[in-house]
């Protein structure tokens, strides 16, 4: 059980480099035990004809109360022993018919609604629903906004991974510390978006166009103070998490997701790069102006639970990377397309599908314009929700508590998922 | 990456009789589609994504859409006889269209990092054929999403594993996405109701000045 | 007891108080929220637990994942027609006195996503509501302005008499009636025995 991270892996992976090569290093890569062949034997895909067994299977609910499940999620587990054989997620309990009341209001009515998505990344939600209908009214960004929203973006990730890291810990069991600390970065982070937007999560900042008001006096000063202080946040974190034996036992070699079926079943995000895929949005699409930075994109070896925690603390310094160089190079000018119409908005007819990476994944807004001031459709590509497609492949042949930590990686808020 | 009308072609050299059609986009360069036959979207599906050309190995979004009947005005040449003299008169004429249900898959390729190729399946009509072609066996990453489009669309996926409700509740007996559904009224109680809420809180309350 | 003769014996060291005021003051200081996060002001709460804000200090920072053992529940986000039936079930498994604070516009009226099928109007259509705090989310200090709120609520609570409090009278229902999916909405959309609304007139 005793593993360690080489410390220069960890050096190596961090300094991915600007250009992502054909294979690229594998982050994480940690020397591991062979599989134990107990827990293989226990796997086989005849799980339930042990000799220990009763020949009764248990059906539990754990949800939609329940601590560990990320909100009003439900999962139908059917257990034998401790062993899960079945899982079936149950969805809808927090489904706030988000896609009905966008197609209700006007384009810039549904804004408000993109916040309460994702309801710890306004910020990159903000911004996907802008870019989608921004390419669908033609609309171009200028300078200063792209800065602006790669900056809040970034600062959007770096809450998120800590948040999400805070909230895995405690599923195994640590209970407070790491999301303590995890919250008093997010509450520095918060007080920069207060300041910027005027509320601490619910911004509805981005417009058609741009963004909707400029940074304050002292707000990049600020910012760089936060941004500067983020490396030692993060080898505090480091420190205390990434080689402790707990996390370890508990997170390596559990929920093994292949490649192959990760693409298949369209995982996307940080889950997806850790099962060492090399598709992230940034590079890909390369919308806003990503491809002025320098940022590396860790990648992971074995699909587990761990290297998906592992790249999350890769993907923070990354995005502090990405910060340092945003702030540094902020140009004057305006804030919105002088172009842009408040009012009376009315895209041309046809249809549009924009996605970004937002911390969880692929966000995606698909809206269908038939000449109105209302989409006709509108239609959200909400990561975390097909994400949890493959929770029951993950999960087969695993135990109960770890469904939870399991679920905990896959990073996932209801608001989001149920919509 | 190939344009769409390339991508036409080859699928229809590869399955012969497949019927496709294209639905231009002329806002968002890039992001024209494909109608699929339901009865041969499982085949196109499968080319897409082995095609070593193509390769689109991910299905990243399923989007139900409903487009409602609509009633056409069309303006027909009509002969009659007046006066015992053949006249020419024009008619305007209203034509229903019926309505149908829409499935659109945005495809991209993970592995050649191309992208979108759009899948547009339609049923017959809204009430009894709301039938597609389930495209789950081919992405996984479509299943959740085409329950849901069953969920609210009322679209059913022939060949989904476990087509079942999945945001409603399972005794729920509607579509709610649809454009003509008609919410429960339980606005019995609107202190400050606006726009079109005004009226369902007048059946409730009747406003002073109306009683 | 008059208040001349309560000062005159603390001056001596004699602390006196009726059982009331006792019992009161324990159980506002030692309120223990259900760990029960509906949506984006569950956030919100675990932000007002976290050392920043820290609850803790209010005595309520001892969140339970079981009702059984909890008497403050938070109802902290939309509550959804599909979600009602639980959250109405969590309350009645929760032992007397309980309380429970209606968290942010959702909670109170179904807030942003008012017009949505699937939305509650307000979790009161259901449960009995303390305190209510406006807000999309309310911060985490009005969340800490609502506990002190309830915690006078309760200092003022009176166990005998006529006006004592619900949880002390034997015939008030501690147990509300679980809704019912049904076809198009829940059966029955609100408690009517609960939910009664003041009368709307208006002149336009």
């Amino acid at each position: 059980m005793n593993r360690r991270i080489p410390e220069d892996v960890l050096i190596e992976a961090l300094s991915t480099g600007d250009l992502v090569p054909e294979s690229p290093p594998r982050a994480a890569v940690l020397p591991r035990p062979d599989k134990a062949p107990q827990a293989e034997a226990e796997a086989s895909p005849h799980p339930i004809s042990r000799d220990d067994s009763e020949g009764a299977l248990l059906e539990v609910a754990v949800g939609p109360h329940h601590p560990s499940t990320h909100g009003v999620f439900r999962m139908d587990v059917v257990l034998d022993g401790e062993r899960v054989v079945r899982l079936k997620p149950v969805f809808g309990y927090l489904h706030r018919n988000h896609e009905k009341l966008g197609e209700g209001g006007t384009y810039l009515a549904a804004m408000p609604y993109t916040d309460r998505l994702d309801y710890f990344c306004s910020l990159t939600n903000n911004w996907a629903y802008a870019l989608a209908v921004e390419r669908l009214a033609g609309l171009e960004v200028p300078e200063r906004a792209e800065y602006i929203r790669v900056i809040t973006a970034e600062l959007t990730r770096v809450l998120n991974h800590a948040c999400l890291i805070g909230f895995l810990l405690q599923e195994l069991g640590a209970m407070g510390t790491p999301i303590m600390y995890a919250f008093r970065e997010r509450e520095k982070i918060l007080e920069l978006v207060e300041a910027l937007t005027g509320s601490r999560m619910m911004c509805n900042y981005m417009r058609f166009g741009g963004c909707r008001c400029d940074l304050p006096n002292g707000w990049i000063e600020a910012c760089r103070d936060v941004v500067d202080a983020l490396p030692r946040f993060l080898d505090e974190f480091e420190n205390l998490l990434s080689t402790n034996e707990i996390l370890m036992a508990r997170t390596q070699g559990i929920g093994v997701l292949s490649s192959e079926l990760a693409v298949q079943a369209g995982v996307t995000g940080p889950m997806l790069r850790a099962s060492g895929v090399n598709y992230d949005l940034r590079r890909v699409d390369r919308y806003g102006i990503y491809d002025r930075f320098e940022f590396g994109v860790p990648l992971g070896a074995h699909g587990d639970v761990y290297d998906r925690y592992m790249i999350r603390m890769l993907e923070m310094r990354e995005s502090v990377r990405i910060l340092q160089q945003a702030l540094r190079a902020v140009p004057a000018g305006p804030i919105i397309n002088p172009k842009a119409r408040l009012r009376g908005f009315k895209p041309p007819v046809g249809e549009v599908y924009g996605r970004i990476e937002a911390p969880k994944g692929e966000l995606g807004f698909y809206l269908i314009s038939d000449g109105s001031a209302n989409p006709y459709r509108y239609r959200i590509r909400p990561p975390s929700f097909i994400n949890l497609t493959i929770l029951e492949d993950m999960c087969r042949g695993a135990t109960l508590q770890d469904t939870v930590v399991i679920l905990g990686a896959v990073d996932i808020v209801m608001g989001e998922v149920d919509r | 990456m190939e344009t769409l009308e390339q991508i036409k072609c080859r699928i229809e050299a590869a399955i012969p009789g497949v019927g496709l059609d294209i639905q231009c986009n002329r806002v968002v360069p890039g992001q024209a589609s494909l109608v699929v036959p339901p009865a041969r979207a499982l085949e196109v599906a499968r080319f897409l994504r082995d095609d070593s050309r193509l390769a689109l190995d991910y299905c990243s979004n399923v989007s139900g859409v409903d487009w409602l009947d609509r009633v056409v005005e069309e303006h027909v040449r009509v002969t009659r006889l007046v006066d015992g003299q053949e006249r020419v008169f024009e008619e305007c004429r209203e034509r229903r269209v019926p309505g149908h249900l829409e499935a659109v898959y945005h495809l991209y390729s993970m592995r050649l990092k191309h992208g979108p190729v759009i899948l547009r399946q339609r049923t017959v009509n809204r009430v009894d054929q709301a039938r597609l072609a389930s495209l789950t066996p081919v992405w996984r990453s479509a299943e959740f999403q085409e329950r849901e489009a069953y969920d609210l669309f009322g679209i059913v996926f022939e060949g989904h594993p476990d087509l079942r409700r999945i945001l409603m509740w399972d005794e729920f007996r509607d579509s709610p996405m649809r454009k003509d559904y008609v919410e429960p009224d339980d606005y019995e109680y609107e202190p400050t109701p606006h726009d079109d809420l005004r009226e369902k809180a007048r059946r409730h309350y009747p406003i002073e000045a109306d009683a | 007891m008059d208040e001349g003769l309560r000062s005159e014996l603390s001056r001596q060291g004699v602390f006196a108080t009726t059982i009331q005021d006792l019992y009161n003051w324990g159980c506002r200081n030692s309120l223990w929220p259900l760990n029960f996060g509906l949506a984006c002001c569950a956030i919100e709460m675990i932000a007002a637990s976290m050392a920043r804000f820290d609850i803790a200090r209010f005595g309520a920072e001892v969140f339970r994942p079981s009702p059984r053992q909890a008497d403050l529940m938070i109802v902290a986000g939309t509550v959804t027609k599909k979600m009602a039936p639980q959250v109405v079930r969590l309350y009645n498994q929760m032992p007397e006195p309980k309380y429970v604070i209606a968290m942010g516009a959702c909670a109170i009226s179904g807030g942003p996503f008012k017009r949505g099928y699937n939305v509650l109007k307000g979790i009161d259509r259901y449960v009995p509501v303390d305190v209510h705090i406006p807000g999309c989310p309310p911060r985490p200090e009005a969340l800490l302005h609502a506990l002190i709120t309830l915690q006078e609520k309760i200092a003022s609570r009176k166990l005998t008499g006529p006006s004592r409090a619900r949880a002390f009278q034997e015939e008030a229902p501690g147990e509300f009636p679980v809704p019912e999916y049904g076809p198009y909405d829940l059966v029955p959309a609100k408690n009517t025995d609960l939910w009664r609304p003041k009368p709307i007139t208006r002149n336009e």
